[in-house]
């Protein structure tokens, strides 16, 4: 049994410890916001916090995240929507939207650590994967956070 | 969805009333919402709670591209109704199919989901705003047009009374729609042509359960298959003994092209998967490569008896009275939809003999049609629960490969509910490809450099021969392969468009605007014609387009947009290129640098479009946008590469996509003339490909005939 602490509540699984966290999250907790793009670490759409730091779900072994803070997209928003989600509604981001979970997650996380992230700081940062294109407008919801009125709390849950 | 399962729980209730039959397609009844309170089907689109919420029904596909709501907005428009109030659902495939087909096409593909509806769901609107009208009126007992609606309210001018649409939707609902009802003119509208939210947002950032890889149900398995790495092969035999043996694993299934493994967790199906040992037959295409590929299409550029595409005046005369002849090749690699959310398809065989598929279709009647044939059950027993789609961009409509397979897996699973997802590598290696090509054009220019005769020969395999082989053929044509050269708008007089269908192996498929590699061919080649004839390339289009074409018209647009003919920021260089197709009309200027060690950067694209309307001018600049990163990535990086018969590249390690860091600033300029109805999901990766290719060749001097550009050295010599 792996104890995980996803989106503040605690879960016990049981389940081979090598499975990676993503397929935990879908499956065993029934969280399927997190999605499955390419299972090689690449494309980021599997992006969740661990410890307030973005991590690719689809290679990180549930062992490496037991006793960890996790948080999903669905634990993102607590009472009301999370700053990046609403400045994603305000800026039209999503097209297809399958990608921006894990876009979400990614700009969350580098806002939480980098408030008035620059476009060579968004550039480097953001490296999650989108077939429709949408990067023009996750860089201007990105930085219209920054220069709105503060950063965005690092993580909901 | 609450709204769309407490209509489905009706119509059980209403089935039994009517003793077991089969609805009628025109049913204006009053559905049951949750809690029970009465909600009122106006008519087949349109569904109106007391409270005045209603329920827009879509019946084309959402992938991305907006549709769902620019669809919703038209049939709002001629509804009056408040916006704030307007939800969405699909229409049930299911239903549509026992009502006679009452939503009419539900596919969705070449930028067709609102030019091709417009008409009747506008109508639908406004038919229901009649009836809602007649209702008001006949409570008041006054004549119906003494009566007008606006925004959800119908108001009697004389007396001032009003009654919400909520208050009369049951009573409109047992009219008789009327017969032909009256459109607002475009330049009246209040809800479509405005920049509205989209519909579908506010779930997708939650990340809600929306697409298909998300259905969750009681007892759900989960399934990975394999199919022959070599397209068409067959399975020889399978070794599964230390697959079953794994945990979680709950059956192996081989179907004759594949086989799948079903468990409890799709990594643990995938896991088991690996360890199958599969014997394939390859079908004798084990030896294909690139060079055989290319072979077979030079064989077909070589054909002295090709098929005509087009043919206007007379090439031979033509070239005879030419000054300078130009001739050049050009080509193209097979390419990969790569949408993000993998091929995926839920099915369930119910005991009562009724198939539940859950699927990310861009065709919902086609998914019907397959999963009905797969299960051997009329289509009156299949419903197609319609997600959103994770991409779509061709991928999803003509082939129905991954709904045959999930049925013929949850036919071996009966009574359980059997999730197939297709892994990344898999998804990769058995798409329906955009075709490699090979074009060879020839030009005949006057002592004036105007172009007096041109030859075109187009060797490429034909999407519509492995889609829709009962296609009508005109002789031989296949109008993908051979667009924007059987339809240039360029004045020459003498033409010549020849058609090699060669088609071998792999499987080919329609890529967001299909055909789209001959509007790169067609234009850079422009460029070379301009270049040998010493004019500047825009003045060089404009001299052979008529005075009303509307390619004259968005290339004046967006020449002056982007400033062409003023100096460009330093070390960058521009190219333009202008292309029609999906109903619509755009040009592009793209402006790009070219490093000393030969890295190419688009840094700005600034594209005009005509597309007669815009419904919703923020999604249509979303599209622009779209059609620039999904066209980028086969200029710069993207190819798909055959090797002993199957495909070389297989994850996004070696397709790879354009990064946020590769995005270029566009700005989209929408010049609507009205009096058309254009698509927007396709049209803006046509000139993209020969605007940026002709903008290498004004900073390198380096004409780039074979994409994409990571196989050339870009450095200045």
């Amino acid at each position: 049994m792996l104890e995980l602490t996803v989106n503040g509540r605690t879960h016990a699984v049981d389940v081979e410890s090598e499975m990676p966290l993503l397929w935990v999250l879908r499956t065993h907790l029934d969280l399927p916001g997190t999605k499955y793009g390419c299972g090689i670490a690449i494309c980021g759409t599997c992006t969740v916090h661990v410890d307030g730091r973005p991590m690719r779900s689809c290679v990180l072994p549930v062992s490496a995240a037991a006793g960890r803070k996790i948080v999903t997209i669905e634990g993102l928003a607590e009472k009301a929507l999370h700053p990046v989600q609403r400045a994603w509604i305000e800026h039209q981001v999503p097209q297809c939207g399958y990608c921006q979970t894990g876009m979400i997650m990614s700009a969350a996380a580098l806002l939480a650590r980098n408030p008035k992230p620059t476009d060579a700081d968004i550039d480097a940062t953001m490296t999650n994967l989108c077939r429709c294109g949408t990067y023009a407008r996750v860089k201007d919801a990105i930085h219209a956070l920054a220069e709105g009125s503060g950063a965005p709390a690092a993580t909901g849950g | 969805m609450t709204t769309a399962l407490s209509r489905r729980e009706f119509l059980k209730v209403g089935s039994s009333f009517a003793g077991g039959l089969v609805l009628e397609f025109w049913f204006p009844v009053a559905s049951v919402a949750a809690g029970g309170v009465a909600a009122a089907e106006v008519n087949a689109w349109i569904v109106i709670h007391p409270d005045d919420r209603v329920v827009i029904r879509i019946a084309r596909s959402e992938m991305g591209q907006g549709t769902y709501t620019a669809l919703a907005q038209l049939v709002a428009e001629e509804l009056d109704c408040d916006w704030a109030k307007v939800s969405a659902e699909f229409a049930s495939p299911n239903e549509h199919i026992r009502r006679n087909r009452i939503w009419g096409s539900m596919s969705t593909g070449g930028s067709m989901g609102v030019r091709s509806s417009q008409d009747y769901v506008r109508k639908a609107g406004a038919s229901a705003r009649e009836m809602l009208i007649a209702a008001a009126a006949a409570q008041w007992k006054v004549p119906v047009l003494e009566c007008v609606a606006e925004k959800g309210i119908i108001s009697h001018r004389r007396t001032g009374r009003t009654l919400r649409y909520g208050e009369v939707a049951a009573d409109a609902a047992r009219l008789v729609p009327p017969k032909d009802a009256t459109l607002r003119d475009p330049a009246d509208w209040k809800i479509a042509g405005k920049p509205l939210h989209r519909l579908d947002i506010p779930d997708k950032v939650l990340g809600k359960p929306v697409f298909a890889v998300d259905v969750t149900l009681p007892g759900m398995l989960h399934a990975s298959i394999a199919q022959c790495p070599v397209f068409g092969g067959k399975v020889v035999s399978v070794d599964h003994r230390e697959a079953l043996g794994m945990r979680g694993v709950k059956k192996v299934v081989r179907e004759e092209d594949f086989v799948a493994v079903v468990a409890d967790n799709w990594w643990r199906a995938n896991e088991a998967l690996k360890k199958v040992k599969i014997e394939w037959d390859t079908a004798g295409n084990g030896r294909v490569d690139n060079e055989t590929i290319a072979a077979m299409l030079r064989e077909g550029l070589a054909d002295p008896k090709l098929p005509r595409a087009r043919k206007l005046g007379d090439t031979k005369a033509g070239f005879a009275a030419a000054a300078k002849v130009v001739e050049a090749e050009y080509q193209s690699p097979y390419l990969s939809h790569a949408t993000m959310e993998p091929q995926t398809c839920t099915a369930w065989l119910k005991p009562e003999g009724f198939l539940d598929v859950w699927t990310s279709t861009q065709d919902a009647e086609a998914s019907m049609a397959a999963a009905a044939a797969t299960a051997g059950l009329p289509l009156e027993k299949v419903e197609v629960h319609k997600m959103m789609l994770g991409g779509g961009f061709g991928r999803r409509g003509g082939p129905q490969d991954f709904v045959r397979q999930g049925v013929a897996i949850a036919k071996a699973l009966p009574g359980i509910p059997v999730k197939m997802m297709w892994s990344r590598e898999e998804d990769m290696q058995h798409d329906f490809y955009r075709p490699a090509s090979i074009v060879r054009m020839k030009a005949g220019l006057d002592t004036q450099g105007r172009v007096i005769a041109m030859h075109t020969t187009i060797a490429c395999p034909s999407i519509l021969k492995v889609l829709m082989p009962n296609a009508p053929s005109d002789q031989g044509i296949d109008f993908t392969a051979v667009r924007s050269f059987s339809d240039m708008p360029y004045a020459v007089a003498n033409q010549q468009v020849d058609y090699a269908m060669r088609n071998g192996h792999v499987p080919v498929g329609f890529w967001r605007a299909p055909g789209q590699q001959n509007a790169f061919y067609r234009e850079c080649f422009l460029d070379e014609l301009a270049a040998t004839a010493g004019r500047d390339p825009v003045e060089f289009r404009l001299a052979m387009l008529k005075k009303n074409d509307k390619n004259r018209l968005v290339l004046e647009a967006v020449v002056k947009a982007a400033g062409w003919g003023s100096a460009p920021p330093a070390g960058v260089h521009r190219g333009v290129a202008v292309a029609d197709g999906f109903g619509s009309y755009a040009a592009m200027v793209a402006e790009v640098s070219v490093s000393a060690d030969g890295e190419p950067k688009v840094h700005h694209i600034v594209v005009a479009i005509d597309s007669g309307y815009v419904v919703n001018p923020d999604t249509c600049r979303a599209q622009a946008e779209s059609n620039v990163v999904f066209g980028l990535g086969s200029i710069l990086d993207q190819e798909i590469n055959v090797k002993d018969g199957r495909v070389v590249e297989s994850n996004f390690h070696n397709f790879p996509l354009p990064h946020l860091a590769q995005m270029p600033k566009v700005d989209t300029v929408l010049v609507p003339t009205g009096g058309f109805w254009g698509g927007h999901g396709e049209p803006a990766i046509l000139p993209l490909t020969p605007a940026v290719c002709n903008a290498i060749f004004a900073a390198t001097g380096k004409r780039v005939r074979a994409l994409p550009l990571k196989r050339h050295d870009l450095r200045r010599a």
